[in-house]
């Protein structure tokens, strides 16, 4: 047959099909393979299984290298559901020590995604956590015969002493939030929660390193990545050097229990805190493994909030523990010479004020008065003050300074101790009183309370310590602190730098002398040691929910401290009562090791008695 | 005499082999084993000889292909001619035999297994349909259009092949039959029809699929059809009319305000753009109706009337698909056209063989580097999903490579069709054309993921001894007719 020239140019047509299809696809290509990225991710995600490779947390040590924390494997059974075939149900549960019940509940809790929102039957899902030892031996064996499950190796936290929960803390499982605010962690790692534990976690933590293996549509391991090229070594953590002394820490304890308050030890010199007691305190171990959860949420529910630090998130009014500050203040402001003396006839009067005080001689000067600590003394001292218009123009102004005075000794502002959630007391400020009574509407009268420590003023255990510290060093302190030493890291400066208040030394001398006297002639005298010279101060602080809470603060040696204490017992009534007793069996064991054989019933007396009988709190 | 004229016979076949076609032909071949190679390599224990692997196998396979070409290439080209209907009557039977006696595997009953080899009748019989449908075109005096009757006797001839094939449950294979359709408009069916079958397909294939992503505010199907519509308007004047400058006029018309547009969005100036493209597109239409009132020129016409029928067509597509039809029905129909991303499903290779050759980049990872096909994430990898491997290896790079040489094949083959003196030669070649368009269609398409997954092979590239086999009967009989067109000539 002749050719058809006019059907020949069909050929075009079926071309130009093809060419568009192939320019299509070109672009389609172009698209898929150098303008969209994406698919490179997901290839990775697709090929390579990132394995962490946990490294050791760091471990804790007290001042005097005592272990204190350390870690323990653990070991959490994971399922990849999709690749779980069927098993003998019976023969897993025997060997994991679990009832058929358990196991059911298990599986199902773990697909809920209301309980656990990342369920997927594709990723490594927790199943058990925190195998013991024994059950991981029994289980390893026969992992074989269970395809999907496989052991993920943990470190978990065991406590050498149990004590100073407070300070140390614990860990737990990240968050969501966590891990939102960090991308350090991922789903299934561990930080530190309270204590050193949290505010130390980027030390003690380490790095993680990580593995890169190569897996299969099946989700086999196929081997290493480049043979392990990529891959990261973790970084163990560092240890901790804690300031703590683990023994006294765990005297003071005894000494508390059974009371409600707070124990502060620091050594003065260095701002190192010796001991740390927030009572009634918790088992640290009560806290780790499986049954953290069940325990974490007695203890939040716990009536008497034993995970809530009385040392330094508590604000108690400070009571006559506040008057060597005031003793301080008026001496600087030479508003009261050693010489001033002031009445006190079973109190102060004025203007139809009265602040009742106790029997002793009149007129008094200054150190009689801390030695008695007499409350008329630091009332007409503070009126002195806050009305001499002469000197400061109004009582806003006077009290201006005078609170400036307290923030220089550490008062009103978080301290910036090395431990998560210190409260900063409070010390009101002139704006404060202008609110409640109106500008130029109130005057030292109105709020007199203040001077002895009462009404507005709040101060944490650890702020009174400090004070005590700052007296004992003669107008310095360093920022308490609980960690000594971090391996391989120099300490931050603001831990070591010594802080100045807006003070005279030569003042200090003054009032040490006062609260030297104290001991020997004054309230404090249960604290009166054979062979150390303590000094000292009580203080009673009458507060709404009860009894008077009891306190003490006290700094021995007089010349050269070595140890200054802050006891504050809640209801305990007297300072003189539970505050001095305690506060010089702490001191007396830091300095001697021992208690003398003539102060053993003091001891006895303080391990036995109980007052949160006193602190309206029931216990169930 | 007899064996000096089959030397000089046998002399000029060699001289007047088509030397392209062969060389793009062992090209595709030998890339096609090497991504077999890479696609079952296994990181552990990789030997390339082994005959066991598919590589190996495909070694084998292609070189006793390069004999068979041999072979082909020594037979009479007249051979073929003459013997095509018992050739094609052979195969029938086959095809049919192997329903009955073909071992279920994986609900097909396509295999015919001969000891160590099994081979899939239904790849033969496409040459000796091709054989068929050539020798029917050069009966004497024979056109399509003469009488209704030579319509049927065409689609008879590839029909009964697809008929048996279905039974066979082969569909895909089936479908490649379909591709002949090229070759009846080739020799008269009115191209409106292959036109606007192909043209329904695109439309409601694309306006459907790309429904997430927007481009103007348009979704992107809608708006890609829309681009569709509008290339095919222009090519319509300027072929269809024959009216190049008013094409040219339309053309400039549409670039041009495409390009404003695309200006002011970069000046964050919104253009809304269905608005834009129904009002160029209507401007456009008038244009054509002007120049048809004043040219008197029907077709004219019939192009408006494509250009309204079409944009008609997508918005009662999306009406009918999104608004009349339940939305169980509509994921059957996505889910079938493979567009649902049923990711854990029937989606999971598309989504698979997407994320491999994505991820190949501009170069590639490298031979031998990629990772979703050595880990076997990309189901078939050697077979109907090979390409993945090209794409993840060799990258963007390597798949236009690939692209452009199919595309250089078959234009070849085209233009070997065109030169074909008879109309056996002529049908025949352009029978081989469509078969390996459609191939080539829609297994790269079901790759990346434009087409339904329709388990057809790459030709030449894809692993097995059938395919491969097929394809090269299809094209040594093409290259021994080609080569011997002279001779007719001299008659």
């Amino acid at each position: 047959m002749r050719k058809d020239y006019r059907l020949e140019k069909r050929k075009y047509v079926i071309c130009g099909f093809l060419i568009t299809v192939a320019l299509i696809y070109v672009i389609r290509l172009f698209n898929l393979q150098v303008c969209d990225d994406r698919y490179k991710d997901f290839a990775d995600s697709n090929a390579f299984l990132r394995k962490a490779q946990y490294p050791s947390r760091g471990l804790i040590f007290d001042r005097n290298g005592e272990l204190v924390v350390y870690n323990q494997p653990a070991y959490d059974v994971m399922m990849i559901p999709r690749d779980v075939q069927e098993f003998d149900t019976i023969d897993f549960c025997h060997t994991l020590n679990i009832t058929r019940e358990q196991f059911d509940k298990r599986l199902s809790d773990m697909k809920d995604r209301r309980i656990n929102p990342g369920y997927s039957s594709y990723t490594p899902q927790k199943f058990i956590t925190h195998l013991s030892a024994q059950d991981y031996g029994r289980l390893q064996e026969k992992l074989y015969r269970y395809p999907g499950f496989f052991i993920q190796k943990r470190i978990l936290r065991q406590y050498n002493h149990i004590s100073a929960a407070n300070v140390l803390g614990n860990i737990r499982e990240v968050s969501a939030k966590d891990i939102e605010k960090d991308d350090y962690y991922t789903s299934g790692d561990y930080c530190g929660d309270l204590g050193v534990e949290k505010s130390y976690e980027k030390y003690l933590r380490g790095h993680k390193g990580v593995e890169i293996l190569i897996r299969d549509a099946h989700g086999r391991i196929q081997g290493k990545y480049e043979d392990g090229a990529h891959d990261v070594a973790p970084v163990s953590g560092r240890n901790l050097k804690l300031s703590i002394d683990i023994d006294l820490q765990q005297y003071a304890e005894s000494l508390m229990v059974n009371k409600i308050g707070a124990v502060v030890a620091i050594e003065p010199k260095t701002g190192e805190i010796l001991a740390m007691v927030s009572s009634p305190t918790y088992d640290p171990t009560m806290l780790v493994g499986r049954q953290r959860g069940a325990n974490y949420r007695k203890l939040v529910n716990d009536r008497l909030h034993p995970l809530f630090d009385r040392a330094l998130m508590a604000a108690y009014p400070p009571g006559s523990t506040f008057k060597p500050s005031q003793g301080l203040i008026l001496l600087q402001e030479g508003i009261v010479n050693l010489s001033t003396s002031y009445p006190c006839h079973k109190g102060f009067i004025s203007g139809g004020l009265r602040v009742g005080c106790h029997p002793h001689g009149s007129p008094i000067p200054l150190k009689p008065a801390l030695q008695t600590s007499c409350n008329a003394y630091f009332c007409w001292g503070f009126k002195a003050m806050i009305d001499r218009r002469s000197k400061y123009g109004s009582s806003a102004d006077a009290f201006e300074i005078w609170k400036n005075h307290l923030v220089s000794l550490g008062y009103g502002y978080r301290l910036g101790v090395d431990l998560p959630g210190e409260s900063r007391g409070f010390i009101p400020n002139a704006k404060f009183y202008n609110k409640i009574y109106g500008e130029g509407r109130w005057s030292a009268n109105t709020i007199i309370s203040v001077s002895i420590g009462q009404g507005e003023i709040l101060a944490t255990p650890l702020q009174i310590a400090n004070l005590c510290a700052t007296i004992a060093n003669r107008g310095w302190f360093i920022t308490p602190h609980v960690v000594k030493e971090i391996q391989d890291t120099v300490m931050p400066d603001e831990l070591l730098v010594q802080r100045h208040p807006s003070i005279d030394k030569k003042y200090f001398d003054e009032v040490a002398e006062g609260m030297r006297m104290a001991v020997t002639g004054g309230t404090c005298r249960l604290a009166n040691l054979k062979d150390i010279e303590v000094c000292g101060k009580t203080g009673t602080a009458q507060n709404p929910h009860g009894k008077d809470h009891s306190a003490f603060m006290g700094f021995a040696p007089y010349k050269d401290p070595r140890i200054a204490v802050c006891v504050y017992v809640e209801n305990a009534g007297f300072g003189a009562t539970y505050g001095v007793p305690i506060g010089s069996l702490v001191i007396e064991k830091y300095l001697t090791k021992n208690i003398s054989p003539e102060r053993k019933y003091i001891e006895q007396r303080m391990l036995e008695s109980n007052t949160i009988i006193y602190s309206g709190v029931k216990k169930h | 005499m007899e064996l000096r004229s089959t030397n000089k016979n046998q002399q000029s076949v060699f001289r007047h082999l088509d030397w392209t076609t062969i060389i793009i032909y062992a090209i595709l071949v030998i890339m096609g084993a090497v991504s077999i190679y890479a696609a079952s390599y296994d990181f552990d224990n990789a030997s390339i000889f082994s005959f066991d692997e598919f590589s190996g196998k495909q070694i084998r396979w292609i070189g006793l292909s390069f004999v068979l070409g041999l072979v082909l290439l020594l037979i009479d080209a007249r051979m073929y001619e003459t013997y095509a209907y018992p050739i094609y009557t052979g195969l029938l039977l086959l095809l049919l035999v192997t329903i009955f006696i073909a071992p279920d595997i994986k609900g097909s009953r396509s295999w015919l297994v001969l000891g160590p080899m099994s081979l899939q009748p239904a790849e033969f019989a496409k040459f000796a349909t091709a054989l068929a449908m050539a020798k029917l075109f050069s009966g004497y005096n024979f056109t399509l259009n003469s009488k209704p009757s030579n319509y049927i006797k065409a689609l008879l001839l590839f029909f009964i092949p697809i008929l048996l094939i279905l039974a066979q449950k082969e569909t895909g294979s089936a479908l490649v039959y379909l591709s002949l359709f090229f070759v009846l408009y080739r020799e008269g069916m009115s191209g409106l029809i292959l036109f606007a079958a192909i043209c329904a397909v695109t439309f409601f294939v694309v306006a459907v699929k790309y429904t997430e992503t927007t481009i103007l505010g348009v979704p992107s199907g809608e708006f890609s059809v829309f681009i569709l519509i509008m290339t095919i308007m222009v090519g319509m004047v300027g072929i269809y009319c024959k009216r190049p400058i008013i094409a040219r006029n339309i053309f400039l018309w549409f670039v041009g305000t495409g390009i404003v547009v695309f200006i002011l969005t970069l000046f964050e100036i919104r253009i809304p753009g269905l608005p834009y493209l129904i009002g160029a597109t209507a401007v456009a239409c008038l244009y054509c109706l002007i120049q048809m009132l004043r040219s008197q020129l029907k077709r004219m016409l019939v192009v408006v009337g494509f250009t309204v029928t079409a944009i008609g067509f997508l918005f009662s597509v999306n009406y009918v698909f999104n608004n009349v039809l339940q939305e169980h029905q509509q994921n059957r129909i996505l889910v079938a056209l493979g567009i649902k991303e049923d990711l854990r499903g029937a989606g999971y290779n598309v989504n698979q063989s997407k994320i491999a050759i994505g991820s190949g980049g501009f170069w590639g990872k490298g031979f031998l580097n990629g990772t979703q096909t050595k880990l076997k994430y990309v189901p078939e990898q050697h077979t109907d999903f090979i390409f993945c491997t090209v794409g993840e290896e060799h990258g963007f790079v390597g798949t236009t490579l690939t692209l452009l040489l199919f595309l250089i094949l078959i234009l070849r083959i085209i233009v070997i069709a065109e030169r074909q003196p008879t109309a056996f030669g002529r049908v025949y070649a352009y029978c081989v054309a469509s078969y390996l368009i459609l191939h080539f269609v829609i297994n790269i398409g079901m790759v990346i993921g434009l087409c339904p997954v329709i388990g057809i092979p790459l030709p030449f590239f894809s692993y097995g001894g059938s395919s491969l086999w097929g394809f090269t009967f299809l094209l040594f009989i093409l290259l021994r007719i080609d080569a011997s067109r002279r001779e007719h000539l001299s008659y």
